[in-house]
């Protein structure tokens, strides 16, 4: 690990004045971030604790929910009115990790993790885009069952290794920033980058711009949610596929739907073009075939992970179906 | 600037780059916790902070000023085995021992869990506060330990009996 030095941010103004120089990095609950640092991917000059930070969840005045970003993954997902407006986000949250990871990772941190793509950590042996922009992408042609079949591109096909964020896309949730200039708001769906040809930036967020809080809509009484994760193992384990979706039905048709994807491309995923298709036709298996065909029609699957378009369509249908069945 | 461990302050080390872990073993030969992938995989290296298991190799200790850290050596002596250390006796809940101060610190921080109702991922329904230690819970709750000899029906077996209401059933409900 290179050499850096430490500090305890004592607020928020204090972390982003902090933050503002070259080199620094804020420090969640390290479970990513320690470990790029010991493998030299990641080499900040500083690091600027902010767990001690935004670590409350509070009930907005319409309804809706505040999220601090330092609240750990456990707390967000035991919290009473997540559990109870939000489950897919619960969902969500538990199927990632495993309980010691979850106990130490905050909500900011868990938004702005980086890929698993094993050649993005292998700094000896591979080539990466995204680590040495420029030096190539071994994974293209390489072992990439794991990898992106939207929205990739001929410089980088990692994934987004988050299922928090992917209930979040579905969820419509709100990213609260503060950076030199102030505060300001980004859609979560809007934060990270497809890759392009500079896979190296990965979000929105400007430099020394600090994650504060998310923020949840009002949940619809009415609606239906649920977060799907198919994975190698049962559990501990990154997504192959995995779908968070929310559905409104009235009288037999779609009134609303959302539904994100993860670990099929470089971000937690919006299927805009899947809800347009559903949104007021019937909630039918029909229709959600033809929406998920809808959605996946400009996927590209690579040498080892044709297999996830498949996935993808039959997971999406079948999180639909259990939705409007349990509706119906 | 201190942390307490297993009851005793102990000095916040001066260069930020070493672990909670490497903190433990080397500067206070608190060899107990073991380091396995040393990456946050196999769960070898969980410890209790402020009662919360969390993985030391992925902890900095300069983070843990002013928390209390509780290692395998804080949970028991050979002469007074915590009741967990002493089932996994009974049980063969180990071959090469390497996981086991991991498992049983996690078990413990798993008990606290379940016992402030946090739902997992095979919690059917998230409106009930009480969970039930079931076989799936357990597995699913303890995921994060890898026990390389295979002895996780002992592991299973030890938990259970030590932290379970009724005894377990086998099948997946």
């Amino acid at each position: 690990m290179n050499r850096f030095t430490y500090a305890r941010a004592a607020d928020t103004f204090d972390a982003v004045r902090q933050g503002s120089d070259a080199g620094v990095k804020y420090l969640g609950g390290g479970t990513n971030l320690v470990d790029l640092m010991r493998e030299t991917i990641e080499k900040p000059a500083s690091l600027v604790d902010v767990t001690g930070l935004s670590r409350e969840i509070e009930e907005l005045p319409g309804g809706g929910l505040l999220i601090g970003a330092g609240v750990r993954n456990t707390a967000l997902a035991e919290h009473r009115l997540v559990r109870q407006r939000y489950s897919l986000l619960t969902r969500a949250v538990v199927s990632g990790a495993s309980a010691q990871i979850r106990n130490m990772a905050t909500v900011g941190g868990n938004v702005l993790q980086r890929t698993r793509c094993a050649y993005f950590y292998d700094d000896a042996g591979s080539r990466c885009n995204k680590r040495s922009p420029g030096s190539g992408c071994d994974a293209i042609d390489g072992f990439n069952r794991n990898h992106a079949i939207l929205g990739a591109s001929t410089s980088c096909v990692a994934v987004h290794p988050s299922d928090m964020c992917v209930a979040l896309a579905a969820l419509d949730a709100m990213v609260h920033l503060r950076g030199d200039g102030g505060e300001r708001r980004i859609a979560l769906a809007d934060l990270h980058c497809l890759p392009g040809d500079r896979p190296d930036i990965e979000t929105m967020l400007e430099p020394g711009e600090l994650i504060t809080g998310i923020e949840l809509p009002p949940a619809s009484a009415i609606s239906r949610s649920t977060y799907r994760k198919v994975r190698d193992r049962s559990s501990y384990a990154f997504a192959l596929v995995s779908v968070a979706a929310v559905l409104e039905v009235e009288e037999g048709h779609v009134r609303n739907v959302r539904i994100a994807l993860g670990g099929v491309a470089h971000k937690p995923w919006r299927a805009m073009r899947a809800e347009a298709v559903l949104r007021g036709g019937p909630a039918a298996s029909l229709a959600f075939a033809t929406a998920a065909d809808a959605e996946l029609a400009e996927a590209r699957p690579l040498s080892g992970n044709a297999f996830k378009i498949k996935l993808a369509r039959r997971t999406m249908v079948a999180v639909l179906e259990e939705l409007a069945g349990e509706i119906a | 600037m201190t942390m307490i461990v297993n009851g005793e302050a102990a000095e916040i080390p001066r260069d930020p780059r070493v672990s909670l872990l490497d903190f433990l073993r080397d500067d206070l030969n608190l060899s107990g916790t073991k380091k396995g992938c040393d990456q946050g995989a196999c769960g070898a290296c969980t410890v209790l902070v402020d009662g919360e298991r969390v993985l030391s190799c992925l902890s900095l200790a300069v983070q843990m000023e002013g928390r209390s850290v509780t290692t395998i050596e804080g949970l028991g002596t050979p002469g007074h085995l915590h009741p967990l250390q002493q089932a996994f006796i009974e049980h063969d809940g180990f071959q090469c021992g390497y996981c086991t101060p991991g498992q049983i610190c996690s078990a413990i921080g798993m008990a606290a869990e379940i016992a402030r109702g946090v739902p997992s991922h095979v919690t059917t329904n998230l409106g009930d506060d009480a969970i039930r230690l079931s076989h799936d819970e357990l597995r699913e709750r303890m995921s994060g330990n890898l026990c390389r000899c295979g002895a996780y029906n002992g592991i299973v077996a030890a938990i259970a009996e030590t932290f379970a209401e009724a005894p377990l059933a086998e099948a997946a409900e």
